[in-house]
Formats: structure tokens, C-alpha cells, sequence
């Protein structure tokens, strides 16, 4: 019951928030409704985190173990099932969704002013998917989500997006996240097709649950096939190079509110769904396939750095700073060994927390200057409140300095991935300098430097400051106590692992 | 009871719509009234598409040589009857503006259902002709309806033309096909043609000009290059009218044919058909790129549709008959519902149909219905998930992968990507800033409200059928052909 809930407040709010906002475009009742929603998930989902036994109990064999679980049949001439399911991993990354999109409900109160109601409906309704996503355990229900969240994250860039070189800008760039992440999808949808046709010829039955098809083989040439289905489209979402190309046209066309929602949550399903899908159902061709899609993640890493810098847009840097930080995420997926895959988890919670942040310091940078072109900013500290002093933090973040998130993330990614890739590794760390390089070019350029003014410009408003200081207080909870995060996940984390530690046996020894 | 009983009862739909047809012209002759003949018509195709029930009960049935009412005749009849009751209603509203006479339309209609069943349940080229003549040749009529309209007359003549030499195509088939085989049933014809291998060249070539006949009424490459002049040129609803009864029924007919002869389960022909299919998703996809007028756009699009479709008679497994239905149902329900926003903008008749973008910059803030049925309709042909374009797209999808076509599958793919930018372009339209000078709708008068009804309930299905397509997917599972289990 409590997973339906999880799945189904979010719908339900949004259809209110559009209910109450429909006479009145500009009241602030959506917002509330909006905000009460998402917190309405956060609280069972603290709930679930706080009480659940996320012990190794039982370990071994090819079965996950689950909180909680609902199965309705849904659509049986299929064999599938409206199927739900909770572990470690889900908890986390619902829990993250629930509170970006409260800190993005938040965000959007002073920016959003026009069709209240309907912007707070598709931002509500994208959660809902996101969460779904998070949630699904059935193949065809987890893409049925897959695709639904993006039908609204569509509207709020074409409807509420600010174009960024003329007018309708915006649209295009809404156009371009939509193709590249439904044509990816659809490519996943063959692969999951494929995958219960081969479980189906196997075993006599067909059904898209995730818990039998773990046991199907998938090994050869046409595993590697069905998983590369999987990996274009997670690779797209995340996204890897050479999947890129939307991210940051999405991103610096949006509102601030979408794009705390683009870069904080849609682009973690990516994640969600390597460590979900890719990695357990083909273990044996993503072994095979790792020299590869590490080789993308480092020259991700390096991409993302270069690129940032080359940025004169603040949101743009930003988009590919956090490219830049997908790429440790996805040498730490395919290195496989627990602690890289913990330090992944963490890298995930790390990157959405921080890239978020910045994300909203852009746009309330924005609301005061007018322009978030950097060569026209500079030498705002000390002019803008405490504004300046919470980006420092959050870029100081994103760098990777320790006692922050990120800083642990990348940091077991690195040290788990070195027994078995040391090159890989060396080449990496070289990024986080690079890292260094763009986070304090972003600072100097805005912050510091002659100031055209001696004025102060309008402080920071209790609402901001209360978003921002939350994501600083996450930020350091999983910094410093990374435990908090590492022992829900651990129980996933090890199977995953050990699933793979089988697949590379499997694919060595062929 | 008795077989000649069961056999009148199964043909008790086709009768109606007989006597919709005769009804009419007698009332026509009587005295004119726009209104009566639209409700005799709709009538008649009601009582049609409630006398199904009763066919249902004797079913598996063989009426004379030329017909079998089966259960899949059935519910591909149910589906066209359906489709031209909304026509009809588009029409209504429609042709309230022609300063003409509007009765004769409904006739048209009617008779072109006639031939829509016909060809449905026809188990013999005889009854193909027939039906296919009759569906066609009203159409004629239906597309140049709006004659003083230019656009409009041409329209008809090149379909008149075209559509001639692919009926002559079609029986100079039919002649080759008996010549080798001396049966013209089609299961007779599979088993005479299997016997020697002496005349195999021939049975070929009179398959092939069968095919090239029924892939120019379901506009497939390389014979597509009617459709997009034609959807545009013809009245709203008579375009609506075309992309959905005589493709499904054209669409039935090949998969029974297919299933019914195994002659036709010839490597090289399936092959031939595969790139057909695989051409015409690119050829549709693509060319309805740069389109700035909504009716060409969606005859490009159903170019690409019916391309996909047809993957399923390549593949040729027990699944394509299941898919086929599916795919037509949810195919027709959203192409009805695309087609009746361009009507209804439309209407009534005023000259050139609003059918270019400008015309649905912004519609949203003066028709938000309409609007928002068809952003539901263009994320259902773009095969979204929440709408049933994508059971369609799911079923044929699985069809292709379990039956090996990965070329297909590529296809498929790489199509629905493309299709993508023009359903979204459209859609995002909808809900731009309204340019002041656009022609403004009118929503006033009883056909409007009975079109933006229709219109609204099949929004309301597609979604209901997204989310849960069960009852759909056992009602298609339930119509088998007849004689293949």
C-alpha cells in the first residue's frame, strides 16, 4: 500500500495543483499543494529509510531482496504485471526525488508567475514518473515511466523556459531532449522485448518481471546486443559521450526549477538504471563490454571539464560540469566492485545535491542580474549577501574537496576501481583538476574580480536561504557520515557486484 | 434455426447500411434537409454497429462462395463503422457551410462502407473486386465534393486516375492467378497453385500486380506519392474518412489474404514486402519532415504507419493477426481524432481548409478541448506510452523482435525517432502565444458540439486504452480467422 502511495501522491497532487489553479493563474495555492505533495512522499520515504533492515540477511542466489512489494496483473496476455518494489536503492533515490522536488517547488516560487497551476502539474507529474521509475520492477511498467516523465518535462521547457538566443529557442531545445531520450528508449524497448523472448524461449514463460528475468542467459553475441540497448539508452540519459548533445541546450533553456529537476533527478534514473538493469540482467556482456564504456566515462570526465571551462552561459558550465561528474559514475559502474558501485551511489547523491544548488544559484543570480552571461558578471561578493559565500561552498563541492559528498563519491569510485584498472584510474584522477580548474574560473569570474557597482543588490530571502542551507547540510551529512547513505545501499550494492564478479568470471573464461 | 437464417443474420450490418443508402435517396428525392439525411445515415450505421451483437452469435459463417463473417470480419466491420460515424459527424459540422447540395454525401458515405465490408469478409476475388470498386469509386465523388474548390477537384481526378490503373492492375492479378491456378477463392487458389511447380511464375507475377494494386490504396513506396496531394486537397472529413476506413479495410483483406493462401508465404514475395514496409517508414517519416500543412502531414505520417504495420504480415507468426488488429484499432482511433480537430477547426466550410500550422498556433487558448485532444492524438501516433498508440507500437515491436527482423526493428526505431520532431512540432504549437490574425473557430452550433463530443471521447479512450489495454488486447484475441484456429 505504502509503495502506491509513493507513486500515486504525486499524480494525484498535480492533478489538484492544476484543479486549483485553473480559475486563478497567479495564486499561490498550487505552490503549497505542490510542496505539501512532495513532502507527503519524503515523510514515508524517511520512514522507510529510518525503519527498514537493510542487513545482509540471506545473501546469495540470483534472487534481490525486497522491502516491500505489490503485484496487481495488469495486462496478463503479456504476463505483465503492475509490479512494485522497494530495496536500499530505491529508498535512496526516492528520497532524493522527494526532496529536490520540494527544494524545486521552492525554487520556482518567485520565478514561475504565469499558469501556476499547470507548471506545478507537469512538475509534479514528472516526479511521479521519476518515481515510478524508481519503484518499477516490471520491465514494460519501468519503461512505461520511463517515457511518461518525459512528456512533462517537455512541456515545462517548451511552455516555461526562457530562450536562450531568441524566442522560441526553448522549444527547439525541448524538441531535442524529447527525440534523443524517446528514440534511445524505444531502442531500449526492442532490447527488453528481446530479453523476454529469450527468457520466453528458455523457459516456456513469458513475463516481464524483473526477479525471473535475472535468471534468463544472456551471453553471446546477441547479449551483447540486447545490453547495448540498455547502455545507449542509459548512456543518453546520463549522459556519456558521444550521448550528450541535449543536456545542456535542455538545461540552459529551462526554468531554474526544471533544471534542478533535469540535472538533479531525470539524469539519476540514468544511474537507477545501469545499476537496476544493465549490470544484473547481462552481467556477463557488460564485463565484456567495461574496457569500453570506461574508456567513455574517462574521456566523459574529460569532455565535461574542457567544455565547461570553454562556457561563457553560467547554466551551460554547470550542465557540463555535471557531464563531467557522470563520467566518475560510469567508470565506477563498470569497474563493478562494491566499493566502486558504493562510491557511485554516493557520486549520485553528491552530484545531484551540488549540481542542483548551483543550478538554483544560477537562476536566483539571475533573477537579481538579469544575465547569466558570465563576461558581464563579476566582483558580486560581498554585494549580494550570503548568496556569493553558498556558491563558494557548492563549487568548492563539485571540486571534490573533502568533507563534502562528492569528495567521498569520487573518491571510492577511484579506490574501488584501481585493484582491476589502475591506468583507468590514474587518467581519471587528472580530471579532478580540471575540475578544479572550471569550479574556481565560475567563482572568479562571477564573484570576484572589479565589481561594476559599490551598491548591494538585493539580499537573499528567507526561502532561498532556508533551500540553500538544506542542500549545504545534505551535502555535509553524506560527507561526513557517508555511512548514512553506504549502509542502506550496501545490501544492493553487494549483489550487484557479486553478479557481475560472476558475469567477468564468466566472460574471462569463454 | 436454419443456415439460410443464420447467413441473413449474419449479414444484417451490410443491410442496414443498404438501407441507410436507400433511405436516403428516397428522402433526398422527397424533399431536401441537411439534417435528416445526416441522421438517417447515422442511424443506419448505428443499427449496423448493434446488430453486430447478434452477428457474434453465428459466427464462423460462410454466406455463398463470396463471403466469410468471421469473428476478425467482425470486429475490423465494428471498427469501420465506427470510423465513418465519426466522419459523419465531422461531416455535419462541416458541411453546414457548403452553399451546395450537402445530402448526397451521406449516400457516398454509406455506399463506400458497403464496400469497406465487403472487402472485409470476402473470401473470393470476386467479392475483392466488388468491394474494393465500391469502396473506392464513391470516394471519388467524396473527395471532389467540394468541386468549386480547385484544390479539391484535382484531388479527386488524381485519385480517379490512379486509382483506375491500380484496379486494372488489380484484375489483370486476378487473371494470371486463375489462369495458373482455375480457382479464384483464396484457399482454393493456395492449394491449386502448390500442386505443380510449372505455373509458380506465374502465380508470382499475378501476386505481384495484386500487391502493387492494394499498395496504392494503402499509399505504401513507391506508390504513395497520391496521398499527400489528396488528404490535402479533400475535404477534412473525407481525408478523415480515407486514412482510416479504406486503409483498415484494404489492411484486412491483405493480412487475410495472406494468411488464408500460403501461397503467398513466399520468401522472395515476404522479402519484397519487407523492404516496401521498411521504405515506406523512412519515405513517410521523412517526407513529412517539412511540412507546414496539417493534412499532409498526416498522410505523410500514415504513410509511415501503415509501414510499420505491415511488418507484422512480414513476420507472418500467430501474434501478427493480434498486432494487425491492434495496431489498426489504436491507429484509426487517433488518426479519427487528428483528422476531427483539422474538421472542426474547419468548420463550417469556408473555403480552403484551415489546415496549415498558423491556423493551430495557440488553439489552446481559444478551444482548449480541441487542443488538448490532439496533443493526446499526436503523442499517441508518436507511440508514447499513456496513450494506445504505444500498445500499437509495442505490439508490432514484439512482433518484429520475435520473429528475428531486426532490420525492421532498426526501422521501426529509427522511424519513430524522426516522426518524433514533426508530432512535437505540432504539439508545441498548440500551446504557443495565439497570433492575433489567425481565423478564429467557430464553436457554435449543434455539429460542433457533437464533433468536439466525439472528439473528446476519443481522447478520453486513447488514454483509457494506454493505461489499460487488456480489454482490448482480449477483444482482438477473441477475432480469429476463419480456418486457421
Amino acid at each position: 500500500m505504502l509503495l502506491c502511495w509513493l507513486l500515486f501522491i504525486p499524480f494525484v497532487g498535480g492533478a489538484l495543483c492544476w484543479l486549483v489553479g485553473r480559475g486563478n493563474s497567479e495564486g499561490a495555492a498550487p505552490r503549497w499543494i505542490a510542496f505539501a505533495t512532495m513532502a507527503l512522499v519524503f515523510i514515508p520515504a524517511l520512514w522507510l529509510w529510518a525503519t527498514g533492515d537493510f542487513s545482509l540477511a540471506g545473501l546469495g542466489g540470483h534472487t534481490p531482496h525486497w522491502q516491500r512489494e505489490i503485484s496487481v496483473p495488469w495486462i496478463p496476455a503479456f504476463g505483465i504485471d503492475f509490479h512494485l518494489a522497494i530495496d536500499g536503492l530505491s529508498v535512496i533515490m526516492v528520497l532524493l526525488a522527494s526532496l529536490l522536488g520540494m527544494l524545486a517547488v521552492a525554487c520556482s516560487w518567485s520565478q514561475v508567475r504565469e499558469r501556476v497551476g499547470t507548471f506545478h502539474m507537469n512538475l509534479m507529474w514528472t516526479l511521479g514518473g521519476v518515481i515510478g521509475i524508481f519503484l518499477a520492477i516490471d520491465l514494460f511498467l519501468y519503461f512505461f515511466f520511463w517515457e511518461l516523465m518525459l512528456i512533462p518535462m517537455y512541456f515545462l521547457i517548451a511552455l516555461w523556459g526562457h530562450g536562450e538566443f531568441d524566442r522560441s529557442s526553448h522549444v527547439r531545445a525541448a524538441v531535442k531532449f524529447f527525440i534523443y531520450t524517446q528514440a534511445s528508449g524505444l531502442l531500449m524497448l526492442a532490447s527488453i522485448i528481446g530479453v523476454v523472448f529469450v527468457h520466453y524461449a528458455q523457459t516456456g514463460t513469458l513475463t516481464f518481471d524483473y526477479n525471473a528475468l535475472l535468471n534468463t542467459q544472456l551471453g553471446g553475441a546477441f547479449g551483447m546486443v540486447l545490453m547495448l540497448g540498455f547502455f545507449v539508452a542509459f548512456a543518453v540519459k546520463l549522459p556519456a559521450v558521444p550521448f550528450h548533445g541535449w543536456l545542456a541546450d535542455a538545461q540552459a533553456n529551462s526554468p531554474s526549477s526544471g533544471a534542478v529537476d533535469l540535472s538533479g533527478i531525470l539524469v539519476k534514473t540514468a544511474a537507477y538504471g545501469f545499476l537496476r538493469l544493465a549490470l544484473p540482467l547481462f552481467p556477463e556482456s557488460s564485463a565484456a563490454f567495461a574496457p569500453i564504456a570506461m574508456a567513455l566515462g574517462v574521456i566523459s570526465i574529460y569532455y565535461g571539464a574542457v567544455m565547461a571551462f570553454a562556457q561563457t552561459d553560467m547554466k551551460r558550465l554547470i550542465s557540463y560540469s555535471s557531464i563531467s561528474h557522470m563520467g566518475f559514475v560510469l567508470v565506477g559502474l563498470y569497474a563493478g566492485t562494491l566499493l566502486s558501485l558504493q562510491g557511485v551511489m554516493i557520486q549520485v547523491v553528491a552530484s545531484a545535491v551540488s549540481t542542483a544548488a548551483l543550478f538554483i544559484l544560477a537562476g536566483q543570480l539571475y533573477e537579481r542580474m538579469g544575465t547569466r552571461d558570465m563576461r558581464q558578471l563579476g566582483g558580486l561578493f560581498g554585494r549580494l549577501g550570503a548568496l556569493p559565500g553558498f556558491a563558494l561552498i557548492f563549487v568548492v563541492a563539485s571540486l571534490g574537496m573533502p568533507a563534502t559528498a562528492n569528495f567521498v563519491g569520487e573518491f571510492l569510485i577511484l579506490f574501488g576501481a584501481f585493484g582491476a584498472w589502475p591506468w583507468v584510474v590514474v587518467i581519471a584522477s587528472g580530471g579532478m583538476i580540471l575540475a578544479a580548474v572550471y569550479a574556481l574560473y565560475l567563482m572568479h569570474r562571477v564573484y570576484w574580480g572589479t565589481p561594476s557597482g559599490e551598491d548591494t543588490i538585493a539580499r537573499m530571502s528567507a526561502r532561498e536561504y532556508t533551500i540553500m542551507m538544506t542542500l549545504v547540510v545534505v551535502t555535509l551529512i553524506v560527507g561526513l557520515f557517508p555511512q548514512t547513505v553506504l549502509s542502506v545501499s550496501q545490501t544492493t550494492m553487494t549483489e550487484v557486484s557479486h553478479w557481475f564478479a560472476t558475469g567477468l568470471a564468466a566472460s574471462s573464461a569463454s | 434455426m436454419n443456415d439460410t437464417w443464420n447467413q441473413l443474420v449474419a449479414v444484417l450490418p451490410p443491410i442496414f447500411v443498404c438501407l441507410a443508402v436507400i433511405v436516403v435517396m428516397a428522402a433526398i428525392a422527397y424533399k431536401r434537409s441537411h439534417a435528416s439525411a445526416a441522421g438517417i445515415t447515422m442511424v443506419g450505421l448505428n443499427l449496423a454497429l448493434v446488430s453486430l451483437l447478434a452477428v457474434l452469435t453465428v459466427t464462423p459463417i460462410q454466406v455463398t462462395p463470396l463471403f466469410v463473417i468471421d469473428d476478425y470480419a467482425v470486429f475490423f466491420w465494428a471498427v469501420i463503422l465506427v470510423a465513418a460515424l465519426a466522419t459523419c459527424t465531422y461531416a455535419g459540422a462541416y458541411f453546414k457551410g457548403l452553399d451546395d447540395n450537402r445530402e448526397e454525401f451521406y449516400l457516398l458515405v454509406a455506399s463506400s462502407v458497403l464496400g469497406a465490408m465487403a472487402l472485409v469478409a470476402s473470401r473470393h476475388f470476386a467479392s475483392l473486386f466488388m468491394g474494393l470498386e465500391l469502396l473506392s469509386v464513391p470516394l471519388y465523388g467524396m473527395i471532389a465534393y467540394t468541386y468549386r474548390e480547385r484544390q479539391s477537384l484535382e484531388a479527386g481526378f488524381k485519385y480517379m486516375v490512379l486509382s483506375g490503373a491500380a484496379s486494372s492492375f488489380l484484375l489483370f492479378g486476378m487473371a494470371l492467378l486463375y489462369a495458373a491456378s482455375g480457382h479464384l477463392d483464396y484457399e482454393g487458389l493456395a492449394a491449386a497453385a502448390q500442386l505443380g511447380g510449372a505455373g509458380h511464375a506465374w502465380v508470382l507475377m499475378g501476386l505481384g500486380m495484386i500487391l502493387v494494386a492494394l499498395t496504392f490504396k494503402l499509399s505504401l513506396v513507391p506508390f504513395h506519392v497520391w496521398t499527400p496531394d489528396v488528404y490535402e486537397g479533400a475535404p477534412a472529413p473525407v481525408s478523415t474518412f480515407l486514412a482510416t476506413v479504406s486503409k483498415t479495410a484494404v489492411f484486412a483483406l491483405l493480412m487475410r489474404f495472406f494468411f488464408l493462401s500460403p501461397v503467398a508465404q513466399d520468401g522472395w514475395l515476404l522479402t519484397l514486402l519487407g523492404v516496401i514496409a521498411f521504405l515506406s517508414m523512412f519515405a513517410g517519416n521523412l517526407l513529412a519532415l517539412r511540412q507546414t500543412n496539417i493534412k499532409r502531414l498526416l498522410g505523410y505520417s500514415s504513410i509511415a504507419h501503415i509501414g510499420y504495420l505491415l511488418t507484422a504480415i512480414v513476420a507472418g507468426i500467430p501474434l501478427s493477426i493480434e498486432a494487425t488488429g491492434v495496431y489498426l484499432a489504436t491507429y484509426v482511433g487517433t488518426t479519427l481524432g487528428a483528422f476531427g480537430v483539422v474538421s472542426l477547426v474547419s468548420s463550417p466550410f469556408a473555403g480552403r481548409d484551415a489546415a496549415h500550422m498558423d491556423h493551430y498556433r495557440g488553439l489552446y487558448w481559444k478551444r482548449p478541448v480541441l487542443a488538448v485532444s490532439m496533443a493526446i492524438m499526436m503523442l499517441s501516433l508518436a507511440g508514447i506510452p499513456l496513450t494506445m498508440g504505444f500498445i500499437g507500437k509495442f505490439y508490432i515491436l514484439s512482433v518484429a523482435v520475435a520473429a528475428g527482423l531486426w532490420w525492421l526493428v532498426a526501422g521501426i526505431i529509427i522511424g519513430s525517432g524522426i516522426g518524433l520532431f514533426y508530432y512535437l512540432r505540432v504539439m508545441a504549437l498548440l500551446f504557443m502565444e495565439r497570433p492575433t490574425d489567425a481565423r478564429e473557430p467557430s464553436a457554435a452550433g449543434f455539429g460542433q458540439t457533437a464533433g468536439t463530443v466525439v472528439i473528446w471521447l476519443l481522447a478520453a479512450v486513447t488514454i483509457i486504452v494506454g493505461i489499460y489495454p487488456t480489454w482490448l488486447i482480449d477483444i482482438v484475441g477473441a477475432s480469429s480467422i476463419a480456418g486457421i484456429g
